[in-house]
């Protein structure tokens, strides 16, 4: 048999034994076995000696050839078997993805955070500037300076927590119209300002009362300001915080620091208008209180009402969280059970 | 106030409904709470006459009737009222209808006995008890014998009226009375109004001969009687009654009916004295004196303040002026002469006299509110004129006035361009004018300026804001337009102090913590509790509970009621914090000054068990320190902080609790929760912390920089030794720090270990030490000898065993 048909021989039972390798163990076996220095092909290569001078390069580069094409037939096999291999393996890796993903500690701004956050966006938007105040406040600002002197019969509407005869817990944010008028400098241009705060009220607490509540005070005083841009800047609220298909009404109603003053109602959320129990079958219900600025208001602060004027409103938070996602009772807010605040985590 | 549909439809023509009514006058008056018939829910009850009756055979009190209701044959129904009487016409209510409180009538045996239905007496149709007739309170009702047999009862009974319940505010209490409230329909409605006014006849005898009245001016600015003489007492028409009780108010007789009445029409609070039970021939309205007595119309005695305003006789106090009347001057079945009185009292005395006494009868609420004085007269007049057609009184000749006040009516005036500016319409002069013209003020214009008068009827109207919101409300608010501010620009934007409590709250949210709002005013013992400085407590002066107290002085005893009352409701894995105020006083200030703290407070665990944890690992001091490091880091206050070991709280475990320091600077303190406190909240062992927010706002803060990540690589060597128990992880960190060279990044703990193998009294520490130099890499030779120099130092300074 000639070196050549040894060599072809060797080819064609390896090549088919590699076909039938199993394991990448045995397919390495082989390669050294094959390819390495004491192998078939290394041996026949050696065997060349004793050829011709003619017959060396055509037999050389058959012996070669037949090395490559093993070679190659290896590595497929080999990448073969590793396929095989790794698929086993993800089958075997393959997991119940329906079990609970592991839980990841997460905080939620509280609910009426939420919305005063909401408005405070809104109204920074607007160009307005936010201003907080002191939650024990002073007599005359919480009353006197909004136009609610001593002995006014409106007081009996707030009924107040005192300290002293002078110093009091705040029963609304207004106090802070008159202080942001007094100290802002109107040669700079116009105030326009929201306050959003605790305030404090001699009620018993009950599934509609809270001695502790949220206002947010709105303010804008300037040469020109009109009712018609505080219909707009509510309409603007209640979209904001509602939806855009929530409209605004205005009623006459009283307030002593305001003059025009009104109550604005927004679309029954629960029946979108057409009237229910849940807006005693009026399609409207009752979410704010506001007005043009009583001149005495403005006179006290040190304003001139000939020249300035302007709108104010008061909402509030907790009313809106209660309609917005239907609180039956408002001391949920200051009780804290984890199971209520984890309610509002939705950001959509 | 309930106002009747159909008593305003006696002064204009009304063309919509009772519901619509009310819609307008909510939208341009006052709020309306409900509009209501007083027979919504009720059917089948008709008219009935009792034709014979006989006794029942099985009772004593029972009696069978038979009663035309319009029908061809009579009607049995068994009827247990002791007044029921034959020949009179009744209320029956047929099988098959619905009475008051919604029960269901249907044929049914009484003992044995027949009975189609049921004879009614008004409490049971609806009527509230109060409010039916004392004559009738005992029995069946008796219809007008004009009723029609077989019809409804409702329309014989003023039933089928509509009752608009109005809101009224402070400032409008000239809605407070029919008229008021048909002046400003008939604004809204745009329609002419017919009022009556009394037409009074009066006996030749003059009321000063037989009365003198006595005020002083400021306590009754108008003080004026008349008098009555030859009444007959009895029980009013029913007309009077109906408009009485379908506004809540007990018919009692003709005499008192009618001043209620005219209270209604009117809106001006009258009182009728038996004259001949008063002692001389002086009525007075004056200041109570020290010791005074008045037993009121509620047989309830009272000692009188020396604020209340009495009148009296000659032998003391008739009546608690403007808010009830004496029993021993009381309107009886036997009176015949009656003295009116028809008077404005100030309002603020009345105010505080209807609390004191805890008395807010209609006539306070309407002297508190203010009253038309310029109708004080008419009033007066009216009801005399009728106590004269009802009782067939003699009215003597004349007013007694024994303080009178020139009611002049105000002149208030507004520009075209004052209108449009502030409402931002584009009204024209004849609409304005139109307006006015409704309201029934007086107006003449002149170049674009209106002159308004302004009827003494209208009290709240004294300024030109008041002029315009009285054309937006009848202009319509719907019908202006919605706009916004224009001028100049103003920039809206977050100051820094905001900024960083809004970051606080986020990073504390992203800690895994829940925002809590707790209350401000807790009891006087959990408000000085976790004190971070000394304060004096602020109280209220007068609190409505003893849990609402006190001012907090700290915001972790509010996060311990909430955790409280999440364990109280098995919820044992609580995380919250809470931003916001803290009140802290000195001795000799008034007014608390108030400092935003962050505080919280964890309980249980932090992220909840769960199928890969099943146990999950309670929230420990160190999980909650790594939040309040995070919390700092994120803020970028510049400065070391610094946990420094404390037992001076005494709500806080002594050995698990350090005081935060930033570049020394006390800033708050983290801790256990002391098991007797925690004891006293009844909460779970639970971690809590408080900072003072306001002074990490304010202090220096680290900006973000760019620094180069270098190239060369770190090399990292673990150092494992054996310390005293007592050496702190603090100090072994600065000994590492002190002598780590230039190229020592940083030095991490990886274990702590003390038990088993460590002797007693030691503890071993592991850390992690990281060299790199940003400029070249590093020769094992350079980390080896930086190494080694720590090594020593520790040895040295630490007595520390290197394994």
């Amino acid at each position: 048999m000639s070196l050549r048909d040894q060599l072809e021989e060797i080819r064609d039972n390896h090549l088919k034994a590699i076909e039938e390798l199993s394991d990448l163990k045995s397919l390495e076996d082989l390669r050294v076995k094959l390819l390495g220095k004491k192998g078939p092909i290394t041996q026949a290569l050696r065997g060349m000696k004793d050829l011709s001078a003619e017959e060396r390069p055509a037999f050389g580069q058959f012996a070669n050839q037949v090395r490559d094409q093993l070679q190659s037939k290896l590595e497929n096999r080999r990448d073969q078997l590793k396929q095989a291999a790794l698929n086993r393996q993800l089958v075997q890796e393959k997991i119940d993805v329906t079990l609970p993903g592991t839980p990841v500690a997460q905080g939620q701004p509280h609910v009426i955070q939420q919305i005063i956050d909401q408005l405070e966006d809104l109204f920074i938007g607007l160009g307005y500037q936010i201003l907080t105040g002191p939650e024990v406040e002073e007599d005359r600002y919480n009353f006197e300076m909004m136009n609610l002197p001593k002995d006014h019969p409106a007081r009996d509407m707030q009924d107040t927590f005192y300290i002293t005869n002078e110093i009091l817990m705040r029963t609304q944010t207004s106090p802070m119209q008159a202080r942001a008028m007094e100290t802002h400098d109107f040669s700079q241009g116009p105030l326009k300002m929201i306050s959003p705060g605790v305030v404090y009220r001699r009620d018993t607490d009950d599934p509609t009362h809270s001695h502790q509540f949220h206002q947010v005070e709105g303010l804008v005083i300037d040469k020109h300001i009109t009712m018609a841009d505080l219909k707009g800047t509510l309409q603007l609220v209640a979209h904001e915080l509602f939806g855009d298909r929530f409209d605004v009404r205005l009623r006459p109603s009283y307030f002593p620091f305001t003059e025009p003053s009104v109550e604005a109602d927004i679309t029954c959320f629960n029946c979108g208008g057409k009237g229910c129990a849940v807006c005693k079958y009026t399609g409207w219900i009752e979410v704010l209180g506001a007005g043009m600025v009583h001149p005495n208001v403005l006179k006290m602060a040190g304003v001139d009402p000939e020249v300035y004027g302007g709108f104010a409103f008061g909402m509030g938070p907790d009313r809106f969280a209660m309609l917005k996602y239907g609180v039956d009772d408002i001391r949920n807010f200051y009780l804290n059970d984890e199971r209520f605040l984890t309610q509002f985590s939705k950001k959509g | 106030m309930k106002i009747s549909y159909n008593w305003l439809k006696e002064y204009m023509t009304i063309n919509i409904s009772a519901k619509d009514l009310a819609e307008k006058i909510e939208r341009g008056a006052v709020e309306v709470d409900t509009v209501t018939k007083p027979s919504d829910g009720l059917k089948k009850i008709v008219v009935g006459k009792i034709i014979s009756m006989t006794p029942h055979p099985d009772s004593d009190h029972l009696q069978v009737c038979q009663v035309d209701i319009g029908e061809e044959e009579l009607s049995q129904i068994v009827c247990g009222a002791p007044n029921v009487e034959v020949g009179k016409k009744v209320i029956v209510a047929l099988p098959g209808s619905r009475i008051g409180d919604n029960v269901k009538i249907k044929r049914s045996k009484m003992r044995g006995v027949l009975s189609n239905g049921m004879i009614c007496a008004l409490d049971e149709i609806g009527f509230p008890k109060d409010v039916v007739p004392k004559e009738w309170a005992d029995g069946i009702y008796f219809l007008e014998d004009d009723a029609e047999i077989g019809e409804p009862v409702f329309g014989y009974l003023g039933m089928d009226d509509d009752l608009i319940d109005v809101d009224v505010t402070p400032n409008r209490g000239d809605m407070l009375s029919v008229y008021g409230t048909a002046y400003d329909v008939a604004a809204l409605l745009d329609v002419p109004l017919t009022l009556t006014h009394p037409n009074l006849q009066e006996v030749a005898t003059l009321a000063s001969d037989a009365l003198i009245a006595k005020a002083d001016q400021a306590v009754a600015p108008i003080y004026k009687m008349r008098l009555v003489k030859n009444v007959k007492i009895a029980p009013s028409p029913t007309w009077l009654q109906i408009k009485l009780w379908n506004a809540g108010i007990r018919p009692i007789n003709n005499v008192v009916d009618a001043t209620n009445y005219i209270l209604l029409k009117y809106g001006q609070p009258l009182h009728a004295f038996d004259f001949d039970k008063i002692s001389g021939n002086t009525i007075e309205a004056r200041m109570a004196q020290p010791g005074e007595q008045l037993t009121t119309l509620d047989e309830e005695a009272r000692d009188l303040d020396q604020n209340d305003i009495v009148i009296a006789d000659a032998n003391g106090p008739i009546a608690l002026a403007g808010v009830m009347g004496g029993l021993n001057s009381e309107i009886s079945d036997a009176t015949t002469t009656v003295a009116i009185e028809s008077a404005v009292f100030d309002a603020t005395t009345i105010r505080k006299t209807a609390q004191r006494h805890n008395l807010h009868t209609s006539a306070a609420q309407h002297f508190e509110r203010g009253v038309n004085r310029g109708g004080v007269e008419e009033a007066a007049d009216a009801a005399a004129q009728l106590m004269a057609e009802l009782a067939s009184g003699e009215v003597q000749q004349g007013i007694v006035t024994a303080t009178d006040q020139a009611v002049e009516p105000v002149k208030v005036s507004v520009t075209l361009a004052r209108i449009n500016h502030v409402l931002g319409t584009t009204l024209s002069t004849p609409t304005v004018t139109d307006i006015f013209n409704r309201l029934g003020f007086g107006v003449t214009v002149e170049n674009d300026t209106f002159m308004v008068t302004v009827p003494a009827r209208r009290w709240d109207i004294h300024i030109e804001a008041d002029l315009l919101e009285e054309v937006a409300r009848i202009y319509g608010y719907d019908e202006i337009p919605a706009t916004l501010p224009g001028g100049p620009a103003t920039p809206g934007a977050l100051t820094e102090k905001q900024k960083l409590i809004r970051s606080s709250r986020s990073i504390m949210e992203a800690a895994g913590l829940n925002q809590a709002i707790s209350y401000s005013l807790t009891t006087e013992g959990k408000a000085g509790q976790f004190m971070m400085k000394e304060s004096h407590k602020t109280d209220l002066s007068w609190p409505m509970t003893l849990d609402h107290a006190t001012l907090r002085m700290n915001l972790i005893s509010g996060l311990l009621d909430d955790v409280a009352y999440n364990n109280a409701r098995r919820v044992q894995d609580v995380a919250l914090y809470e931003q916001g105020r803290v009140f802290y006083r000195e001795e000799e200030q008034v007014r608390p000054s108030e400092e935003d703290h962050i505080a919280g407070a964890i309980s249980g665990r932090l992220v909840p068990t769960n199928w890969q944890d099943a146990k999950g690992q309670p929230v420990d001091f160190y999980e909650l320190k790594g939040i309040v490091d995070v919390f700092l880091k994120n803020l970028a206050v510049a400065g070391d902080v610094r946990y420094e070991a404390t037992d001076r709280y005494p709500e806080l475990h002594p050995g698990r609790t350090a005081d935060i320091f930033v570049h020394d600077h006390y800033i708050g303190f983290i801790g256990q929760v002391h098991p007797s406190t925690a004891a006293a909240y009844k909460i779970n062992p639970t971690y809590v912390f408080e900072l003072n927010l306001e002074a990490l706002i304010e202090m220096p803060k680290d900006v973000n920089q760019y620094v180069p990540i270098s190239k060369f690589p770190a090399v990292s060597r673990d150092i494992a030794m054996l310390v005293d128990d007592q050496v702190t992880n603090e100090e072994v960190v600065a000994t590492i720090k002190k002598r780590g060279g230039a190229y020592l990044k940083n030095v991490a703990l990886f274990d702590v270990y003390e038990g088993a193998h460590v002797p007693e009294g030691k503890r071993s520490l592991a850390y992690t030490l990281t060299y790199q130099n940003p400029e070249t890499t590093l020769t094992d030779d350079e980390v080896n000898q930086a190494f080694e120099k720590v090594e020593k130092q520790l040895k040295e300074q630490l007595n520390a065993e290197i394994r």
